[in-house]
């Protein structure tokens, strides 16, 4: 063998030995190491396992409150007490079970619920056993504790709504998280955790669920707590202040009485909506603790669908309140003037087909001014042909509707409007009638009652208003929008006629302020089409089934001169909007100027904040009503 | 030379049968006796029963050692040239792991055929040793002093130590590192440059551990400080402390082990299924299962040290350093000595493909044994 070839295995051997004896000595550090462990500290080792002494708790973060404008809470949480077990802290699940069961007493469902919670979260994570204790269930539970180890009594916190379901549609409701919840965010595994389904508590999830703080402790073989080892407080959640006044918003329920609708009011100059009312309504704390499948049934059958937030999400023909859209299409299209004065017969031939107006015999001549005070449809008919579908469905983006508005409720619907270009991506034939019938707001349009306040919102102020319902440090009108002032006087000239000329079409809604007046318009749509038959027969809506009767609709906005607050009502087959939808206007108008929850320094403000000797001596409604109105009334006065 | 070890030199010429005549069997009983105590362990960790870790386990172990002996009957003098060709196809597996982690669910669910540990780095560390030992298996201990012969070399190494560090899997980097080095050193590297490498390291230890990840920087502050996150990793070698610690000297019993039993120990049948043995029985058990392994790990070095040729000795001594890295860092890792890292303890742990690898390293071993006589036929190259 070569020398080189002896050279090289010699070294080999030296350095493959020393390797070896490397790893000897580290063989030889795990043995010490073991040594250590299972002989020098077996006994402490030992006592850990026994009592399994470093136990670790996860305290559940308490989820932020979601406050009004005033700060008043609309969903809270209550301390309740409730019985969790802990399986590490036992050595015998199914024996704490079986004595808790002695004791207390548990449903084989919610066994068979507890076992499966057991064996799918982590030792540590504590299992709800009961949810809400009385106190003498507390009192057992304390007393037989030895009887029961791993079982804790603490206090949890669960979701309580002060307005019930007044609020529910816009706060929305929490429920249990399911397993997909928890797989995305672990501590959702703790007991009384709750998750945001719908609404707002949806919307603010991340903010409101806060992060679950840990907790060590030292407990005995009994599953007592022996002393806290350290304690991470966790965050809790933030609280979400909304721009609703939850009082004005309860008004505003009371003025809808039993009728099946909905009713908006924003604040004219940077849309902070103040009250959003959807009715029937629900009880959104039954989801907390799970609905039954029986009232799940009811809710889901009930033909008034209390579940569904008609003020985002339903969507009506919006009838004669889409004319001021049109009427501003037309101004800007320059196929109207003040000035122009188009006949009413009644009727209008287009084509082979009649379209009638709602007055019979017609309102002979008309301006603008008295075809929107009059809701002439032979007016608008006639200017929606001159005009065209897609100048009308562009006006209608501009005054917020059918156009995406970002409201943070989720489920939010825009609305619709045709376009003649998705009436060619439909392969629909678009025919002049389609378009005349448009501008009486008839046809394809779709609109929520927030989209129409929307628009309320911004003829008043000409500003291009966003709805809004989460509060933010920042509060900024909206900007102008990029109209001329001269066509939206016209058109608001025309809403305050509807209102306050005799011989307007919701003359009977005139405010009982002296001297503060409200503009709007009235709608009425027709749910089904009215045959030349029935028309030629005359016919009376108010005869009809309730599910084939006309909406009732209404947008206002007040104080005319100067406004601050608009509205839209909608009353589901309430048949004519003048009759149904504008006294809830009224009321609502009213309650909302009495409140003033905008708080603006405006003259009707000052006069407020100064008239308490106007309040006492005023002579109708409370003081604070007097007060307000009866101030601004010197103020300001009537017609244009 | 005796006239009976050079009719040992031509082992080819012999048949099956006196190949299998010079596996070592002793090595193979131990093999199986590690086995047998995994089973034992998989069987507890089962709550006592063959389902659903102990069956497949010994079924597994069954095929591996058929597998491991195909592997040794293969000529020693073919797995040298193959040697590059296995390397380059780790490299490519490595980088197709970079490059599928990145777009699909994650470099975990690569393979279908098994979990994140076994993933091409688990095969690097065996290619590797072969590469390493094919490059330095002529280098005199003159050639072992020039420093541009060490250059390529020293290239296979850091390559995929660079491509695993990228994966992020810092562990498996490390372990990879070590195994090329202790190559090196038995190819017979200076000291001086030994010294140099590691001084290198320590400086650039704390610029590296700036530019991890922050999970990799958690799990080394939560090794440092295990109660700072009781919940997490902290958590796991906190119950794994306490059920080896109140196993004492002589166990529970077997399937007594209250912290194993009582699920206090998660992943128990995986990573932490020495703390399970430990519990049942103890010192005397776990001393027992370290002789084991000790016995086993030695074994590699004594081949490595019998084997005539530069080749088989320094791919002995690689692998037995492959095997070394997988049980202490498993069981410093169980007993809290070094950061929780995800290996395996060999042939003990649940884990199908993790054995094979593992299985194919000691058939290389024993096929090391069984061609320890061999001739390359590279006398004249050598100069």
């Amino acid at each position: 063998m070569p020398r080189r070839e002896q050279r090289r295995s010699s070294v080999f051997a030296r350095r493959a030995l020393i390797i070896g004896g490397v790893q000897f000595a580290a063989f030889g550090l795990l043995a010490e190491r073991l040594w250590q462990m299972q002989v020098v500290d077996a006994g402490r080792y030992r006592t850990m396992a026994n009592n399994n002494s470093i136990s670790a708790r996860l305290i559940a973060p308490v989820r932020g409150r979601i406050l009004d404008r005033f700060g008043a809470p609309v969903a809270d949480n209550r301390q309740v007490w409730r019985a969790s077990l802990i399986a590490g802290e036992t050595r015998n699940v199914r024996a704490t079970l079986d004595a808790f069961e002695r004791i207390i007493g548990l449903t084989p469902a919610e066994r068979k619920r507890i076992m499966r919670d057991v064996f799918q979260q982590r030792r540590f994570v504590p299992v709800t056993l009961r949810a809400f204790l009385t106190w003498e269930e507390m009192a057992k539970i304390e007393v037989n504790a030895p009887d029961l180890p791993g079982v804790i009594v603490d206090v949890g916190h669960s979701r309580v709504y002060p307005y019930g379901r007044l609020l529910a549609h816009t706060v929305g409701y929490v429920a249990r998280p399911n397993q997909q919840d928890v797989k995305r965010d672990p501590q959702l595994a703790l007991p009384g955790m709750r998750i945001g389904r719908t609404g707002l508590e949806a919307y603010g999830e991340a903010r409101l669920r806060g992060t679950a703080g840990v907790e060590q402790l030292e407990v005995d073989s009994l599953g007592r707590v022996v002393r806290k080892l350290s304690r991470q407080p966790g965050v809790p959640g933030a609280d979400m202040h909304l721009t609703i006044d939850a009082a004005l918003h309860a008004d505003v329920r009371a003025a809808m009485g039993t009728q099946t609708g909905s009713a908006v009011v924003m604040d004219v100059t940077n849309g902070e909506v103040l009250a959003m009312v959807s009715t029937p309504s629900f009880d959104p704390s039954l989801f907390n603790t799970g609905v039954s499948n029986a009232r799940w049934h009811d809710w889901v059958t009930n033909v008034r669908a209390p579940l569904e937030d008609r003020s985002t999400q339903g969507m009506y023909p919006p009838g004669s309140t889409f004319k001021p859209a049109v009427a501003l299409a037309a101004l800007k299209a320059g196929t109207v003037t003040p000035k122009t004065i188009i006949f009413c017969p009644g009727y209008i031939q287009v084509g082979n087909r009649r379209f009638h107006c709602w007055l019979r015999g017609g309102h002979g001549a008309q301006d603008l001014h008295l075809a929107i005070q009059n809701s002439c449809d032979v007016f608008f008919y006639t200017i929606a042909m001159h005009t065209g579908m897609d100048k009308m469905a562009a006006m209608a983006h501009e005054m917020g509707l059918a156009v995406p508005l970002g409201l943070e409720v989720p489920g939010t619907q825009s609305g619709f409007v045709p376009t003649l270009e998705w009436a060619r991506a439909r392969h629909q034939l678009w025919t002049m009638g389609d378009t005349v019938i448009q501008g009486i707001g008839q046809g394809f349009t779709a609109l929520t009652p927030l989209s129409l306040a929307t628009m309320a919102a911004r003829i008043a102020s000409g500003r291009a208003v966003v709805p809004r319902v989460v509060r933010t440090n920042v509060r900024k009108d909206a900007p102008m929008l990029n109209l001329d002032p001269a066509w939206l006087q016209e058109v608001r000239g025309g809403m305050w006629a509807v209102v306050n000329d005799p011989h307007g079409t919701a003359a009977n809604v005139k405010l009982d302020i002296p001297g503060v007046a409200m503009a709007g318009k009235t709608g009425t749509a027709q749910v089904v089409n009215v045959s030349n038959a029935q028309w030629n027969a005359g016919y009376h809506t108010s005869k009809w089934p309730w599910k084939l009767r006309p909406h009732g609709l209404f947008i206002a906005y007040a104080p005319y001169d100067a406004p601050l607050y608009a509205t839209a009502v909608v009353i589901e087959h309430g048949n004519e909007g003048a009759t149904s939808a504008a006294p809830v206007a009224k009321a609502v108008i009213e309650h909302v100027l009495r409140r003033d929850p905008a708080r603006r320094n405006t003259p009707l403000n000052t006069a407020m904040a100064g008239g308490a000797m106007t309040a006492d001596a005023a002579p109708t409604g409370t003081g604070a009503r007097g007060a307000v109105l009866g101030g601004a009334g010197m103020a300001r006065n009537g017609k244009p | 030379m005796s006239l009976f070890e050079k009719r040992l030199l031509r082992p080819e010429a012999a048949g099956l049968g006196a190949k299998l005549w010079r596996v070592s069997w002793l090595y193979v009983l131990l093999l199986c006796l590690l086995a047998g105590v995994g089973y034992l362990a998989q069987y507890s960790a089962s709550g006592g029963s063959i389902s659903p870790y102990a069956g497949p386990h010994v079924l597994r172990f069954g095929f591996a050692l058929l597998l491991m002996l195909g592997v040794a009957m293969i000529d020693i003098r073919f797995i040298a040239r193959m040697a590059w060709l296995g390397y380059a196809m780790g490299l490519v597996l490595l980088a197709a792991v970079l490059k599928f982690g990145n777009v699909g669910n994650g470099a975990r669910r690569w393979l279908a055929l098994g979990s994140f540990q076994w993933q091409p780095s688990e095969m690097m560390k065996i290619v590797l040793v072969l590469a390493l030992a094919a490059w330095f298996r002529r280098a005199s201990w003159e050639r072992m002093g020039n420093p541009a012969f060490l250059v390529p070399p020293l290239l296979a190494v850091l390559l995929p130590v660079g491509l695993i560090l990228k994966e992020p899997n810092l562990g498996t980097a490390v372990i990879v590192a070590a195994i090329g080095g202790v190559v090196f050193l038995g190819a017979g590297l200076r000291w001086w440059k030994v010294a140099l490498l590691a001084g290198t390291l320590a400086v650039a230890a704390p610029i590296v551990y700036q530019h991890l990840h922050a999970y990799q920087k958690s799990r080394i502050m939560i090794f440092l400080h295990p109660s700072r996150d009781p919940l997490g990793a902290g958590y796991n070698i906190i119950q794994s402390k306490i059920a080896l610690g109140s196993g004492g000297v002589w166990g529970k019993g077997f399937l007594q082990g209250t912290q194993g039993q009582l699920n206090f120990l998660p992943e128990k049948q995986t990573d932490f299924i020495f703390t399970i043995l430990a519990e049942q029985f103890g010192l005397a058990g776990s001393y027992a299962v370290l002789g084991l392994l000790m016995l086993i790990t030695f074994a590699g070095l004594v081949v490595a040290l019998r084997c005539r040729h530069q080749f088989g000795r320094l791919v002995a001594l690689g692998l037995t350093m492959n095997f070394f890295c997988y049980v202490f860092v498993n069981l410093a890792m169980v007993m809290g000595l070094i950061p929780v890292g995800g290996v395996p303890l060999p042939l003990v742990s649940h884990g199908g493909s993790a054995m094979l690898m593992v299985m194919i390293g000691c058939g290389i071993l024993m096929s090391v044994h069984v061609h320890r006589d061999v001739e390359f036929d590279d006398a004249a190259e050598a100069a």
